[in-house]
């Protein structure tokens, strides 16, 4: 079936597959930026109860998404795995140890002889929160602002950057892509929690919060975007594959591949849409438009990080060792042997869906936390 | 290729893995196993309407979910610690490793998570049956995430399915079935979890004597026991089977290990395996100390496992050392073995006219290429030998390997024991009078944790200095990082797992004690 595709057309699809799985997972992180408001949207036990409840559903799915985004990654682009994890250690390392403080402060906040006290596990959560988005965010604009970093020919990397990538945490235009996200996974939450909680209290706060929260996000995110669109970008040529600064590359990503223009202002729209509406109506409906919206955005996002000979993990310090979909990929076998197995992909989308409809049919309460099974 | 060793790096590196494998290790096999026995018991409550073992389902599920959400926990290190600590590697496997990672995360992982949700909050939302379903893909689910990781582990000791190409200086799949089919593979999957079935067993029936002992809850206590007695029997008979498997594939494609796991430093024709036996401390393979201060051994049986024939030579440490014995080939052919300093010195070849094709083509000189290519050829199966200096390196630390392989052994066969014993004592009613029975019962919990540990240091420590077999030794395969980092990194670990540990400990014991509820929590 897929016999017949080149190698090329495999590295795309698969930079398409780890743009969704990266997109996805940005709008998953609504988990995480629930985990910082339990305390600014709930002011009794209960309501942050509920709030800790109607999170902990989730929680697994963004985790899983990580981990899968993770193993796709290295599965499909290797050579990224081994230059950005070996080099840029301690971001990976901070954003792993915050990951791992996340997954069990859900099921142990409110068990009996917890050892650390449920304020611990919320602590847990809160660093979880901020620091997990602050960070990705952060790695993710490398892929347009570039990193320290060299290959040999035996395709053995070195990281040249002082600080292992911390340095990275530094730069001005990645930060502001990481609070940008961090701002947006607040802004999902409140979305969220106004679908899925069933509390009048906390339905009021989460009005207040949702323009405190949208207002630094528009600013970020608008600051990031619009100096990428003036920045020189690294594009190669597609023969000889040589890397080398292109003026307005993002730019002329967008208008060579309107398609991607297209998904990439739609889902600005959409984001724009959703909070808009959930803030002069009455509706719990905004997590919708806003959610789709957010996988649109970082789709394109990602899109112009790869496609149209543009290197996606550019190296600074030395460009011709900056990596392309091309020159970090596996091999054709492996990347056609993975695409069947992909075609298992909406399989496990209709079977997701099928699960949380199942058992979500109805939104959290006061009620629901006293009478159900199992309670975080 | 690799500049300057830095041993201090290579060890931390090491330390840090082992730490981390280590405490994920520990709550995996309880989540690969209690999910079986958990869903035989919803089966039976939906099959017989029986709220009795509808509330011990329950009881379970709870202690499954914390033992659970520490699995998850500690297992996304891992994942990325392939990258981080061990970044060569990464991109020399990636080709290979990365597929079965991938197909894991889709297809596994997703399904243990959704399920879970369904497990846990579902009981009033869904039907008993879809439920149920769920209870059942939650323990499919998750030990198909071990499939794939298992195929990648059993890959590293016995790489096959792939080809090195010069041009990317990495191995690519050329066969993906090969690959997951290696019977390396299949019997390290099979031997793994069913290995986590008996600890499973092992850890019902301890925590069930407890409330026996106690005098509490002793319907839902006898019926765990005998759900759990009789799976971890079976699961027993069958992980011998496996074991016996996995003996002779080691035979096959680790000889050095296997020549470790039985402290067998001089080869021989109709060689025994040990019972019992203590290793003589400090002994170098070319010294003409005893192997062993004292030793019980079968004999023949070494020959027979691992070559299926009682007059078979087995090599031993020193022999793979020196070379010259006769051995049979992949193709079937007898070859007579080199010595490891051989081994080294056509790896050093290897590296350098792997070099050298890259200089010719750098200056196109097609010849030179053609060449080089073919002397890289004729010396690749020695390639990681060449990242080696010193012969007595690829020497595993043979009393660790020796005694963890011993206990494993040991404590698995003392299992099967305890099982039967457990089994005929409650079908004939007899099991509550006999109180030591089931204290020892609540004592062999810690005894199972130990074997399957055990087992995991024999297949690792065992394969030193190799990450992948030949191919690969962990020298080269680590990333360059300052040591100093990496041990920062390791004690944060060491401090966070362990509390989190203690947090579970505490938790779980806390959850026995409180007991089942009607209806649960």
């Amino acid at each position: 079936m897929f016999e017949n595709l080149s190698h090329l057309l495999l590295q795309q699809y698969w930079w398409i597959i780890i743009s969704l799985l990266g997109a996805i997972l940005v709008f998953l992180l609504f988990v995480q930026g629930g985990q910082t408001l339990i305390y600014s949207l709930g002011k009794t036990d209960m309501e942050r109860r509920i709030l800790v409840n109607s999170l902990g559903r989730k929680w697994e799915f963004t985790f899983t998404t990580l981990v899968t985004f993770g193993g796709a990654f290295f599965a499909s682009f290797p050579l990224f795995y081994s230059t950005s994890f070996g080099g840029a250690y301690w971001v990976w390392m901070l954003i792993l140890f915050a990951f791992i403080i996340q997954a069990i402060s859900y099921e142990y906040r409110s068990k009996p002889d917890n050892f650390l006290g449920a304020k611990t596990y919320e602590v847990f959560l809160f660093i979880n929160g901020a620091l997990g988005t602050i960070l990705l965010g952060t790695a993710v604009a490398t892929f347009f602002t570039g990193s320290e970093f060299s290959i040999n020919e035996m395709n053995f990397s070195r990281w040249e950057g002082a600080a292992r990538g911390l340095e990275l945490a530094l730069n001005v235009h990645n930060l502001s892509l990481g609070l940008a996200v961090f701002f947006l996974a607040r802004v999902l939450a409140i979305l969220y929690f106004m679908n899925n909680v069933e509390d009048e209290n906390i339905l009021k706060r989460s009005k207040k919060q949702l323009i405190v929260n949208a207002i630094p996000f528009v600013v970020f995110f608008l600051v990031f975007v619009i100096w990428l669109m003036f920045i020189d970008g690294f594009a190669y040529d597609p023969t000889s594959k040589e890397v080398f600064y292109e003026p307005y590359k993002y730019l002329h990503n967008f208008i060579q591949m309107p398609l991607v223009l297209i998904i990439f202002l739609l889902g600005v729209v959409l984001v724009l849409y959703g909070i808009g509406i959930s803030i002069l109506k009455t509706t719990s409906n905004g997590i919708w438009f806003s959610g789709a919206g957010t996988i649109f955005t970082v789709l394109a996002l990602f899109l112009i990080a790869g496609f149209n000979n543009t290197s996606f993990y550019p190296s600074t310090y030395d460009l011709q060792s900056s990596l392309t979909i091309e020159n970090a990929s596996s091999s054709k076998y492996t990347l056609k042997a993975m695409t069947y197995v992909s075609l298992m992909v909406p399989f496990v989308i209709a079977y997701i869906w099928y699960a949380w409809k199942s058992i979500n049919n109805k939104k959290i309460n006061a009620e629901e936390m006293s009478e159900d099974t199992h309670v975080y | 290729m690799i500049e300057h060793l830095d041993s201090a790096l290579v060890n931390w590196s090491r330390a840090q893995f082992a730490l981390t494998a280590m405490y994920h290790w520990l709550f995996v096999p309880l989540t690969l196993g209690i999910t079986f026995i958990i869903a035989f018991m919803e089966t039976l409550y939906v099959k017989t309407g029986d709220p009795e073992w509808k509330k011990a389902t329950k009881f379970w599920m709870t202690l499954f979910g914390i033992n659970f959400v520490i699995g998850v926990a500690t297992g996304i290190i891992l994942e990325f610690e392939f990258g981080t600590n061990w970044s060569y590697y990464s991109w020399f496997v990636g080709d290979i490793f990365g597929a079965p990672l991938a197909i894991e995360g889709i297809m596994a992982f997703f399904m243990e998570s959704t399920f879970i949700a369904i497990m846990f909050f579902g009981w009033n939302k869904v039907s008993k049956k879809f439920h149920l379903i769920s209870t059942w893909l939650v323990a499919i689910g998750s030990n198909l995430s071990a499939l794939w990781i298992l195929v990648a582990n059993g890959w590293m000791q016995f790489p096959t399915g792939m080809q090195f190409n010069p041009e990317m200086a990495r191995n690519e799949m050329i066969n993906f079935w090969d690959v997951i089919l290696s019977p390396v593979a299949i019997n390290k999957f099979l031997h793994t979890v069913t290995s986590a079935y008996v600890l499973s067993a092992i850890f019902v029936i301890g925590v069930s004597a407890w409330f026996l002992l106690k005098g509490r809850e002793q319907v839902m206590a006898k019926r765990s026991i005998i759900i759990a007695s009789v799976f971890g029997l079976l699961s027993s008979l069958f992980l011998v089977y496996t074991g016996d498997g996995s003996a002779y594939q080691v035979a096959q494609k680790q000889p050095m290990k296997l020549a470790a796991m039985e402290g067998l430093y001089n080869g021989k024709t109709e060689a025994g395996i040990v019972v019992i036996g203590v290793p003589t401390p400090g002994k170098e393979f070319d010294d003409n100390k005893d192997e062993f201060v004292f030793k019980f051994e079968i004999p023949q049986l070494l020959s027979f496992l691992g070559y299926g024939d009682t007059e078979a030579f087995v090599p031993g440490v020193k022999d793979l050392m020196e070379g010259g014995f006769e051995y049979t080939g992949e193709n079937g052919e007898k070859q007579i073995a080199i010595s490891a300093q051989q081994k080294i010195e056509k790896g050093k070849i290897a590296i350098n006219a792997l070099a050298e094709y890259k200089d010719a083509k750098e200056i196109e000189d097609i010849k030179k290429q053609e060449e080089s290519l073919e002397v890289f050829r004729e010396n690749f199966k020695y390639f990681g030998y060449g990242f080696l200096n010193d012969p007595k390196s690829i020497i595993p630390n043979v009393p660790l390997t020796f005694y963890s392989f011993h206990i494993m052994v040991g404590l698995g066969f003392y299992f099967i024991i305890l099982f039967v014993a457990v089994i005929i004592l409650i079908f004939r009613g007899k099991l509550v009078e006999k109180r030591w029975l089931l204290r020892l019962a609540i004592f062999t919990i810690p005894l199972a944790y130990i074997a399957s540990m055990s087992g995991w240091i024999v297949a690792e420590f065992g394969r030193q200095p190799w990450v992948i077999q030949d191919l690969l030794p962990t020298v080269a395969a680590v990333s360059h990082i300052d040591a100093s980092a990496v041990q920062i990194t390791f004690w944060l670990f060491t401090v966070i797992f362990t509390a989190l540990l203690i947090a579970e400990l505490k938790i779980m014991i806390k959850q026995i004690k409180i007991g089942p509820k009607e209806g649960g929590h």
